[in-house]
Order: structure tokens, then sequence, then C-alpha cells
């Protein structure tokens, strides 16, 4: 590839990246969004962060499949635990992180 | 949920070095977390033929993790441009639904600090912003502290692994679960009740479901339009006139 073409694909992927994120906020930060829509908004954080993290747990190889006891879901228990119980961001990072790297370490949950 | 206007609420009482380190510390797990992966990009990135200054140029430009990966991946394979585009916007739209989202919170704000803002929209960020929108004490000028804080960590670390991520054991101390942590306890966060909680496990069901059936990244977006609309009628049904009078 040329520098030419390097440069078109960045751009192009940088318009296409920028442009979902900006058009609905300023489209909508505007006007008053009816009742409904509020509420229907209000439960896509939660949808989008359990769809983010479900396959992480649940599903894994290549070609997909459904995957129960991944050391990722085995360590999210005591990390989700750890989570409600402290409601502590930075600490749940942490915890998570040193669990996943004693279980890796051990060779939990590769069964 | 209440409408909180984050654009007059808590914009006149804190003075701008506090925001800024209110901001910082939110956004500090989501850097540790970037870190991990933006080497894995940047080490990536330069096998499929990029030099460090394109890996960084890219990561200023397109910001987005999950679809500067599969570029680099299908820049690899030898794709051409349209299909790498093409690619990218599908993989981003997620972030219509984000940003819709974020404008509840981002009432009347000018238009211009919209356009920016808008720049920093990623998985991470919204996450984290709209967990403390929820909370309340949070305004724009930190929300964008958060994302370009972000920003900076994301550039940084995927520039460093285009020049020296091959010598960084993989795994090492357990960082590359540091999202997934940061996630679940967003989550955790965004549990406030049995309807949230049921949109979540929808969410879950049809996520792990559609991402074993069909290739690519649309699950995150099918899964969560689809969970909110079934949690909203529920909601709806549940509270109508007539029932638990």
């Amino acid at each position: 590839m040329t520098f030419r073409d390097y440069l078109l694909l960045i751009v192009g992927m940088g318009a296409v990246t920028y442009l979902p994120r900006c058009l609905p906020i300023v489209a909508l930060a505007q006007r008053r969004l009816p009742q409904w829509l509020i509420d229907w908004l209000s439960l896509i954080p939660v949808a989008i962060l359990s769809a983010l993290v479900a396959p992480t747990l649940f599903a894994g190889g290549e070609p997909r499949t459904f995957e129960l006891g991944k050391p990722e879901f085995l360590v999210a228990i005591p990390t989700f635990l750890f989570a409600l119980r402290t409601r502590s961001l930075g600490g749940t990072v942490l915890v998570g992180m040193l669990l996943f790297w004693v279980a890796r370490a051990l060779g939990v949950g590769t069964w | 949920m209440e409408l909180r206007d984050g654009y007059s609420a808590q914009e006149t009482e804190t003075s701008g070095g506090k925001k800024l380190r209110e901001g910082l510390a939110a956004a500090w797990p989501i850097c540790l977390g970037y870190f991990p992966l933006g080497l894995a990009l940047g080490v990536l990135a330069q096998k499929a033929g990029l030099s460090p200054w394109w890996i960084g140029l890219m990561s200023i430009l397109v910001f987005a993790g999950s679809a500067q990966f599969i570029a680099v991946a299908m820049l690899d394979g030898g794709a051409s441009l349209a299909a790498i585009i093409l690619t990218t916007l599908v993989v981003n739209f997620r972030h219509f639904l984000m940003s819709s989202a974020l404008a509840v919170h981002l009432r009347k704000v000018p238009r211009g600090f919209l356009c920016l803002f808008a720049y920093g929209i990623t998985d991470e960020s919204f996450a984290v912003n709209m967990t403390r929108f929820r909370q309340g004490g949070w305004d724009r000028w930190r929300a964008l502290v958060v994302n370009q804080t972000a920003n900076l960590a994301w550039i940084a670390a995927t520039v460093a692994g285009g020049f020296a991520g091959a010598f960084i054991p993989r795994g090492a101390f357990g960082i590359d679960y540091a999202l997934t942590a940061m996630f679940l306890c967003l989550l955790v966060f965004q549990l406030q009740g049995r309807i949230y909680i049921f949109t979540a496990i929808i969410s879950a069901i049809f996520a792990v479901t559609w991402y074993v059936w069909v290739p690519g990244d649309s699950y995150v977006v099918v899964a969560s339009v689809g969970a909110a609309t079934v949690g909203f009628f529920l909601k709806r049904w549940h509270n109508a006139p007539g029932r638990r009078s």
C-alpha cells in the first residue's frame, strides 16, 4: 500500500467512527426527548455492559461455541461479589487482575 | 431514571483543578485496561506493515480499539480499503446507541462541546461516564477528562506496542483481565432494581447466543437493543393501570 492508501484508509475509518458517535448526541441533546425514549435509553447502559462482557465469560474458541467453566468466568464470580460488596471500581479491577493471574498460573478452568 | 441537567447543576461550584483530578481518578481503570490492549494492537499493526507513526495517527483519528484490531487483521489479509472502512462502520454502530444514551445527560450543552466530546465516546468511557452521571456529582467537563485521558493512554499504548510490544510477555500480572473486571464492576453499579437485573440477564443470553451463531460483532447492538426493548415493555406491563393496584 502507498502513503496515499494508508492516509485514505485512516481518514475513512476515522469518519465512519466519528459520525455514529457525533450525530445522535448532537441531534438529541438539543431537544426534549419523549418519556418513553428516556425510559428505553435508561436500560441501554445495563444492556450494553452485559452484552459486552457475557461472551467473554461464556463463549470462545474459533469457531465460536458456548463454554462453561472458562477461567474468565470462574474469576468473574469472586470479582463480581467483590464489586457488589465494596462498590469500588479500582479495587475490583485490581482484584480481578490478581485472581486471573493466579488462576492462569495454577491452570484453573482449563479443563 | 431521573433527568439530571449535567450542564448547569455542578458547573459553577467546583474549580477546574478539582474537576480534572476527579476525571483522572475515574479514568485510571480504563487506562490500566488499555495498556495491554494497545500494546497488543501496536505489535499486530506493525506486523501488518504499519509503522509506529501510522499506528499513532490511526489511534488519533480512529480511536476505536475493536475496529482497529479488525482493520489490522484485514490489512494483513490483503482486504480492500472499502471493505475495511465498511467493516469499521458496522463495528462502530454500537456507539450510535451510546451517544443517544449520553444525550440524556448532556441536554442543552453547546453543540461545539458535543462535537468534541463525541470523539471520545468508547465502550469504556461510556460505561464509566454513564455510571457517574447516574450517581450524581458528575458534569460534562469531568466526563470530557475521562474521554481524553483514555484517548491519550490509548495512543501512547498503541505507539509503544509498535516500537517495543514484542518484548513484553503476554498476560503478565493478569492485566488482560482489567477491562473485563472493570465492565463487571460497572455492571454491578447499573443493577439498581429488578428491571435492570432482568435486562442484564436477557442481554447476556441474547449476546452469547448471537455471538455463537453470527460471526462478527453485531451481538452488542442486537443484544442491547433487544434486551432494552424487552425490559421496557416488561416494565410498562408491570406498571400498567389495573395491575399492582
